[in-house]
């Protein structure tokens, strides 16, 4: 909850006199300053590097200092992986990304909903204590059976198969999550509904849904970074090349031009660049996004 | 939009709408079934795996043939193999040094990030960029930087980091340390920031009138008003450590020899590298016991009341 309100907080909240003292005590916190420029510098210095060494070519990454600016620029490390087939590994990560998120979401949330909704029935009290359980198993560690089921279900080497497995194990956080907001939402307006002739998908639909928009928004970014990153999925589902996601594009990139650094690393940019700006267009949701569940 | 829910909502929000259950139980029938999809996925992808590693862990299979019974001959071998202990050993040891490394820098960033402070939002807005990188990328751009050749070290002429880092056992989990922490202390600092804010202001004044300095409200309030998010942030680093695979894969593949072969890679290199789905299943399993025993233990170090709280807050 505090992240929520960390960001809107910076220029609302008023500083009154008591805790103006306080305020100024954390202000004057000189060894925390200390350690974040330093700390500021250890998370900059690589990207910088990355950043320009992408612009140069081969040569004058041999050569020159690593730190300077390219002498003549060149987009041609980008251009070389623009070639390499990466239009095609984006739009894999982005059918992936996207078909996991939209149903997860969905059925996280109508989960959540007779969760909250039907409370008293055993049934559903059972089945919110497993997801529970379901946020203490690791993915990798259930990765050989997924891959048996995969192989059984004769998905193998589609992107279907990255999909499956993805929506399942994002369904516990994200019930989690969405239960403590649907919960929030007063009973009298349900009530009030329903004494109105509403069924329960009309409440879903009509009240809950618009009520728990961020809530939603927070949990598709949680789980579309980790879809979008991810890489023993596709590593062990996949095989060929036109179903490569993302990352695993870059490692095979990066097997193929290891001497090529200025490339290899303009992949990453390139690879990395739409949740830059992602992050640049909605930094708020995309920060609690990133805690969902762990500092509400 | 969370602001309003006090931590302990889950716990009384319960109680109150099972009370109200019992004149909805008639009610919870025409809901109930919106829980199915998301049932059996889960059962289907979560629940079937979990029970099915237990099972591959008695079988033989070599990932596309047939599947036959083994016994116990998976375990007897993989816990006797020198490989396991080996494999133990280094997750350990990475879990435990980048726990070091990453609560002090996390606390005090994510306490240097609660100031209010323009300048420290914009700082805060920089730390966080890591998170958004891939754990492949991560390892693909530290790998090019860390060339004993043609990495910086080399490019600046500075021979103290000009060493062979992903070539020297000794080096290379000193490296994946330091790359774990780069990825990982923002997320924490995140949530330090956030527990640092919850602490009532009037503590510090008090502690402030009683003449204690920064350094003392640091070790005599911050800290252990923060225990509860000290905990959740500590289960999540350490369970978290026992499945750090796609960073050392793309990094050292668990090289140099087997320095960094941490139980998540070990468990790969044996299913699919040699073939031998059956003692990959049996580590397997250990990662998922071991991860279980050290969540619970880390709970009851919390005391089990609150931590419950904590982790549905």
């Amino acid at each position: 909850m505090a992240v929520a309100t960390s960001n809107s907080g910076t220029t609302t909240r008023p500083v009154r006199s008591p805790s103006f003292r306080a305020r100024k005590l954390l202000q004057l916190n000189w060894f925390g300053g200390l350690a974040g420029w330093i700390w500021l510098a250890i998370v900059l210095v690589p990207l910088y590097w990355i950043v320009v060494t992408s612009f140069k070519d081969q040569s004058a990454y041999f050569t020159q200092n690593p730190f300077a600016l390219p002498s003549a620029p060149t987009t041609n490390n980008y251009r070389l992986v623009v070639e390499s087939d990466f239009p095609r590994y984006f739009l894999n990560s982005v059918i992936v990304t996207v078909g996991t998120i939209l149903p997860a979401v969905g059925i996280s949330f109508m989960a959540a909903y007779a969760i909250i909704r039907g409370a008293g029935s055993k049934f559903l009290a059972g089945v919110n204590g497993l997801f529970l359980m379901g946020l203490a198993i690791p993915l990798q560690a259930t990765i050989i059976p997924v891959y048996l089921l995969i192989i059984k279900m004769h998905l193998y080497d589609s992107l279907l198969a990255l999909m499956l497995p993805s929506i399942a194990f994002s369904i516990p956080l994200s019930v989690l999550v969405l239960t403590n907001f649907i919960r929030d939402v007063p009973k009298e307006l349900f009530e009030s509904m329903r004494v109105d002739g509403a069924t329960e998908w009309g409440m879903l639909r009509g009240l809950a849904l618009p009520l728990t928009r961020p809530a939603l928004v927070t949990v598709s970014i949680y789980n579309g970074l980790g879809v979008w990153n991810g890489f023993l999925l596709p590593l062990i589902l996949t095989q060929s090349p036109d179903k490569r996601t993302l990352p695993l594009a870059l490692w095979t990139f990066q097997g193929q031009y290891s001497v090529n650094v200025p490339a290899v690393l303009a992949s990453v940019v390139l690879t990395t660049l739409p949740i830059v700006i992602l992050y640049a267009v909605s930094r708020r949701q995309l920060l609690s996004g990133l805690t969902a569940g762990f500092s509400r | 939009m969370t602001v309003t829910a006090p931590p302990a909502a889950p716990e009384t929000g319960r109680k109150v709408s099972s009370g109200a259950g019992s004149s909805g139980v008639g009610r919870s029938g025409p809901v109930a079934w919106m829980v199915l999809p998301a049932l059996v996925l889960f059962i289907v992808f979560g629940v079937v795996p979990l029970v099915g590693v237990l099972l591959l862990s008695f079988t033989q299979w070599d990932g596309l043939g047939a599947i036959h019974n083994a016994g116990l001959s998976n375990w007897k071998s993989v816990l006797s193999d020198s490989q396991l202990p080996h494999s133990i050993l280094v997750t350990f040891e990475i879990m435990i040094l980048s726990w070091l490394v990453q609560t002090p820098m996390s606390l005090l960033l994510g306490t240097f990030l609660a100031g209010r402070q323009r300048y420290r939002a914009f700082l805060a807005v920089l730390y966080f960029i890591p998170l958004l990188l891939s754990s492949a990328a991560i390892a693909i751009t530290y790998k090019a930087l860390l060339d004993p050749n043609f990495g910086l070290g080399p490019g600046l002429h500075l021979d103290f980091l000009t060493q062979d880092w992903l070539g020297r056992s000794d080096l290379a989990v000193g490296v994946v340390i330091f790359i774990v922490s780069w990825q990982f202390i923002p997320f924490h600092s995140l949530i330090y920031q956030g527990g640092v804010r919850q602490i009532p202001t009037t503590m510090y004044e008090a502690a402030s009138i009683d003449g204690a300095g920064r350094v003392r409200q640091f070790f005599s309030i911050t800290v252990p008003q923060l225990k509860y998010t000290i905990i959740t942030s500590s289960t999540l680093m350490v369970v978290g450590s026992l499945t750090f695979f796609d960073l050392i894969f793309v990094l050292t593949a668990g090289g140099p020899g087997d320095a960094t072969r941490v139980l998540a890679l070990d468990m790969y290199k044996r299913g699919f590298m040699s073939n031998q789905m059956g003692p990959a299943s049996v580590i397997a399993a250990l990662i998922v016991l071991l991860g279980l025993a050290l969540a619970l233990l880390l709970r009851r170090l919390g005391g089990s009341a609150t931590a419950s709280q904590q982790e549905g807050a």
